[in-house]
């Protein structure tokens, strides 16, 4: 072939270097932004995570340090000063325990509960997923009815039966979330790894004779990332929840390191007899968080699913 | 000197719900080193069954029932994973039909190349860029340092099946195996493709397995021609005898269908009915219910017999005929 033929090719293609064709995350992230409320969600995902990081540094007081606390300031309502002259803008609970501080520190745990069995149950589901879609056959069938048989079940029944045989714990807690969780992650990759697996692409990779691993993890589940991601979003909302639940139904987070579900139930009590801030203001924190993720969540989806764009 | 490649009775058969449908039923071929063999047949005839079953990759319901696949005097069949690990894209690449699919299309090119040397060879990521480089440009491509940078989905189809080919080339393979590789181009590129394939394999020694449905494309680049229908080869021969005095009346048909400038304006010969499924073949000889030459003799099916020449045709009443008329004209 000739040098001028190729070139007149080129010319018809553009040259990569002149033509900037965005990369698909580009693309995700410039689709993303022109929705106004998917970007508050996001500001307001951003300012509870550093909140939640932060709280230490930020908070006004340690609401676990006895020494700080003064059962004086017991059932404050929001805005009341104390007699050291701190203001309690969100109130104090019956131990004088300043709410703001409390919610802060209770987002704290809620979220990092949430993030890691996040990336625990995301790594499993992967892994089981990506292996039942591509070997097939009889590994495929076992790890989907496992998958099957796990989601025929309410995921708060299964953390329930499991928190009541380990006990409580923040780490029991990840446990129960992650063995809650894994399936969905599964079922989303493997089903969206076996339409990958049939293409060409794949084959091609199995005559260059690369490895299992390397075609599984670099070829087949790069491809499957955008359903993972959508889903992942839903099911953090639903870890957060979910651990809420379990802390609310007193089998979750222990006493000395209370979530936000936590805080919640502490104030049940009380919030038929006038003091409704305990209860509150945790749970408008909870549903800010919970709404925030579902937001950017939906966003998500919408971007990354070509066939709902218009 | 032994063939590169002998494929000896090979069946490979699909065990699907409704009953096995036998893709490649007892075909045998050989090939020498530096050879192009034209694989042709219409589709569901088997030529593609053939090429993954000379790779060991016949995917479940499939699998190879007997039959011998030797390669450099080894069986193919037999081998374990790991022979054929090292016999995949080092010794045998494979091309296939849609370049649009046969690239990850989340994966840079670099990537992808880098990965299929390093499958092989134990070298370092520069040298292997560096042969990805030097095959990127043995196949005709321009400014390569670019080219190596961009994901697939910036490419035109034929520039993405010359990064095919490329890749096939990394590790100059004995034997590609170019499943349908231009179909999907347009025929300016296919031009192209073809011209290039046979300038590589020439200069280079390897042999080439092309298998197409259309003749017009293999004719100008084969050495022999083998005719597939229904899982078996029909018709075997050089190109030129093959296209020039076709014996059987399967390969006949196929090219009274391609279109010629110098018969304009008489209408093509079609083949009457269509491919038989593959499950509910009929008795005898496969071609008979759509063959005009057909008769009761045709209810057994006759072997793939050696007419003279080295040719070889699976027909009781081959096109004799012409011949002799070609000898006397």
């Amino acid at each position: 072939m000739t040098d001028q033929s190729v070139a007149s090719e080129l010319e018809l293609v553009g040259n990569p270097a002149t033509v900037r064709i965005d990369s698909p995350i580009t693309r995700v992230a410039k689709e993303f932004v022109e929705d106004r409320i998917a970007i508050a969600g996001l500001i307001l995902i951003v300012a509870i995570a550093f909140v939640a990081i932060a709280a230490p540094w930020i908070a006004p007081q340690d609401p676990y340090d006895l020494a700080q606390l003064s059962i004086l300031d017991g059932g404050l309502p929001p805005g009341a000063e104390s007699m050291t002259g701190q203001t309690y803008w969100l109130g104090t609970d019956q131990q004088g325990r300043d709410m703001l501080s409390g919610i802060m520190y209770g987002l704290r745990i809620s979220l990092l509960v949430a993030a890691v069995s996040l990336g625990l149950a995301i790594t499993i589901g992967v892994v089981v997923g990506v292996a039942a879609a591509y070997f097939g056959g009889k590994l495929d069938s076992f790890i989907m009815r496992i998958v099957d048989l796990q989601l025929s079940f309410p995921a708060i029944l299964i953390a329930l039966i499991l928190l009541a045989l380990l006990g409580r714990g923040v780490d029991k807690v990840i446990l129960a979330l992650v063995i809650v969780q894994w399936a969905y992650y599964a079922r989303t990759v493997r089903s969206s790894a076996i339409v990958e697996r049939r293409k060409d692409y794949i084959d091609a990779a199995r005559c260059l004779a690369l490895s299992h691993r390397r075609i599984m993890f670099r070829h087949l589940l790069p491809n499957c990332v955008p359903p993972l991601i959508v889903v992942a979003t839903v099911q953090i909302a639903q870890a957060i929840a979910l651990e809420a639940t379990l802390s609310f139904l007193g089998v979750g987070v222990p006493i000395t390191e209370p979530s936000l579900g936590l805080l919640i139930a502490n104030g049940y009590d009380y919030l038929l007899s006038g003091r409704y801030w305990v209860s509150l203001f945790p749970g408008i924190a909870l549903v800010l968080t919970i709404v925030a993720i579902n937001v950017v969540g939906d966003r998500l989806r919408d971007v990354l699913n070509p066939r709902l764009s218009t | 000197m032994t063939a590169l490649l002998d494929v000896r009775d090979l069946h490979t058969h699909f065990f699907t719900r409704d009953g096995v449908a036998k893709a490649v039923d007892g075909i045998s071929f050989s090939l020498q080193r530096g050879e192009i063999l034209g694989l042709v047949g219409e589709s569901g005839s088997g030529k593609s069954v053939t090429g993954f079953s000379i790779l060991g990759l016949v995917d479940a319901p499939g699998r190879v029932v007997s039959g011998q696949v030797l390669f450099d005097g080894e069986d193919v069949v037999t081998a374990g994973e790991g022979t054929l690990r090292h016999l995949r894209g080092k010794r045998i690449a494979m091309i296939f039909q849609d370049p649009m699919m046969t690239l990850n299309p989340v994966l840079r090119i670099d990537t992808q190349m880098i990965e299929a040397v390093q499958a092989h060879e134990k070298v370092s990521r520069k040298e292997a860029l560096a042969r990805a480089r030097e095959a990127l440009v043995a196949v005709g491509i321009s400014s390569p340092d670019e080219r190596l940078e961009s994901y697939p989905h910036q490419f035109s189809g034929g520039m993405r099946q010359r990064v095919a080919i490329a890749i096939a080339l990394l590790h100059k393979p004995d034997l590609i195996i170019a499943d349908e590789p231009t179909t999907a181009l347009d025929v300016t590129i296919q031009a192209q493709i073809l011209a290039e394939v046979q300038k590589l394999c020439a200069d280079s020694g390897t042999a080439l397995i092309w298998i197409t449905h259309d003749l017009a494309v293999v004719s100008g680049l084969a050495d022999r021609l083998a005719v597939m229908y229904a899982g078996r080869i029909i018709e075997e021969g050089t190109t030129a005898e093959v296209i020039g005095r076709p014996l059987h009346p399967y390969t006949k048909g196929l090219i009274g269908s391609v279109p010629q400038g110098k018969r304009h304006g008489t209408t093509l010969t079609q083949i009457r009915g269509m491919t038989p499924p593959l499950l509910d073949l009929p008795k005898g000889c496969k071609f008979r219910p759509r063959c005009p030459r057909a008769d009761d003799q045709c209810l057994t099916e006759p072997p793939l017999g050696p007419v003279a020449g080295g040719r070889r045709v699976r027909c009781v009443h081959p096109h004799l005929e012409d011949q002799e008329d070609a000898v006397l004209s």
